[in-house]
């Protein structure tokens, strides 16, 4: 089984149409990884669907970047 | 004030007979019928379980898998042929010229695929799982949309929805914008891509379509005695129309002027013409009246034609109404009788059949016509084979739900 790392970098690779290895932790969806508003929300939508989760709009908001995403996801998994 | 000139400079298409205009149009030429089993759903409980499908579809050479994603298959196919139409023509955008270069490309029916997919997200899993690309990546305007952010068409933005005469009136419209000055450049055209649950079942229930299921590719036989309902059909065709003296001075090559527009409604019923094909009739008389031609003045009609009982009949009872005795000299084909019925579609990939009608001077054929209506017997319909003639004006015609009609002439310059 991949790491949760693992896992939200290949859905950031696959939604936002870029290469893994340019996912990096401090990316930024919008900054780095050339996300519109439209992309982020698919983005937290992709993520819901992969961790089985539901993300409130209000957090999802602060979710701009991998790490950030990566950080979300473990604490709301646990 | 003299009228500006309007001529195709570039043309696109995506098509069952194949994904490039060339393809597509050897095809044609050759008799070849795009016609196939239906294999991208369950269709057992169809009474039609065929359509003429677009095969092999790639988009990547002209959008990255990111962009095609977010579009239903339609969009997909009205923008890769609207590109091929934008390359073909040689057309550059510049920053001054940018505001006089516009786009007018429709579709009958839009996003069916992306609307039915997120319909059964919403009863599956609730409304929070509908994407947020559904509503851009589905309404009609979005062929044109998307074009004109690809190249910065600043111009004119626009979408028809006029049933099957959807691309007819794209372009007739094009035309009018060019002409009355709005605009030098547009591009125009149509998309479809209805060949799904909902899209099939629709026409199904509505008794449009052919039940051959037996031999598919003998379904669509415009004018034939057999003929038992149209073929579903689905991609896109694209014209870049250009003023006159516009596309001589940057050297263009040009294909033919587009001479007459014509339009007119049925005001008789939802689904079905009038018997003696009055708005037919109408339609055609205005774009011949538009181009300033006399009857002996066309020589090709690619007709509606769809293979429907009343519909073909009483398209040539229109043209001989209209035409007379000049009726008998001229070649009327049905190039659905290989490609299938694109809907919003169909005007403007027969547009540009017509275009290439005048280009090559041959009349495409109308396959699967054995046994001609007698109603039809006086009109030479190209039954089979492709006909050599000389033509210096080809008109394509239209025809919609809710008695929509449109007729283009096309004059070779």
């Amino acid at each position: 089984m991949s790491s949760i790392e693992e896992r939200v970098k290949k859905i950031v690779a696959e939604q936002l149409g870029v290469k893994e290895e340019d996912v990096k932790p401090e990316a930024s969806f919008v900054e780095d990884l050339g996300a519109d508003s439209l992309d982020t929300v698919e983005l937290v939508m992709a993520l819901e669907e992969e961790f089985e989760t539901e993300i409130p709009d209000e957090e999802a908001e602060k979710i701009t970047t991998v790490q950030l995403a990566i950080d979300y996801i473990k604490e709301n998994l646990g | 004030m003299s009228r500006r000139r309007v001529v195709v400079t570039g043309m696109g298409m995506v098509s069952p007979l194949g994904n490039t205009v060339d393809e597509t149009w050897s095809s044609i030429l050759a008799g070849t019928s795009g016609v196939v089993p239906i294999e991208t759903f369950d269709v057992s409980a169809f009474p039609t379980r065929f359509a003429a499908t677009v095969k092999n579809f790639d988009p990547s050479p002209y959008m990255p898998a990111k962009e095609a994603r977010k579009m239903d298959v339609f969009l997909q196919y009205g923008l890769v042929a609207a590109i091929q139409a934008v390359q073909d023509s040689g057309l550059e955008i510049t920053e001054e010229d940018a505001s006089r270069v516009g786009t007018c490309i429709g579709s009958g029916m839009g996003g069916i695929q992306a609307i039915e997919h997120n319909a059964m997200l919403i009863a599956e899993k609730g409304p929070r799982r509908v994407s947020p690309f559904f509503v851009p990546g589905a309404i009609i305007n979005m062929v044109a949309g998307n074009l004109s952010i690809k190249y910065g068409m600043k111009g004119p933005n626009l979408s028809t929805t006029t049933a099957c005469t959807t691309g007819t009136h794209a372009i007739g419209l094009g035309m009018r914008t060019i002409q009355y000055g709005d605009a030098d450049v547009m591009v125009c055209g149509g998309a479809e891509m209805v060949t799904t649950p909902v899209g099939l079942g629709g026409f199904c229930a509505a008794r449009a379509l052919s039940t051959r299921n037996d031999d598919p590719q003998a379904a669509s036989r415009p004018w034939d005695v057999d003929r038992d309902g149209f073929v579903l059909g689905e991609g896109a065709g694209v014209l870049v129309l250009e003023e006159y003296e516009r596309a001589k001075a940057r050297g263009a090559t040009i294909y033919a002027e587009l001479a007459g527009f014509g339009m007119s409604g049925d005001a008789h019923h939802m689904t079905s013409p009038p018997e003696d094909g009055a708005g037919a009739a109408l339609s055609m008389q205005n774009a011949l009246r538009d181009a300033g031609l006399d009857v002996e003045g066309v020589q090709y009609i690619n007709a509606h034609g769809t293979s429907t009982l009343a519909g073909d009949k009483a398209e040539i009872k229109a043209v001989q109404a209209v035409f007379g005795e000049a009726a008998d000299k001229l070649a009327v084909s049905s190039t659905k009788s290989m490609t299938g019925h694109l809907l919003g579609a169909a005007g403007a990939i027969e547009a540009i059949f017509s275009v290439l009608t005048l280009r090559d001077q041959v009349a495409p054929p109308t396959i699967n016509l054995d046994h001609p209506d007698e109603a039809c017997n006086d009109v030479n319909l190209v039954p089979w084979e492709t006909q050599e003639r000389v033509v210096d004006a080809a008109l394509s015609n239209s025809f919609g739900f809710g008695g929509t009609n449109g007729s283009l002439i096309f004059r070779r310059v």
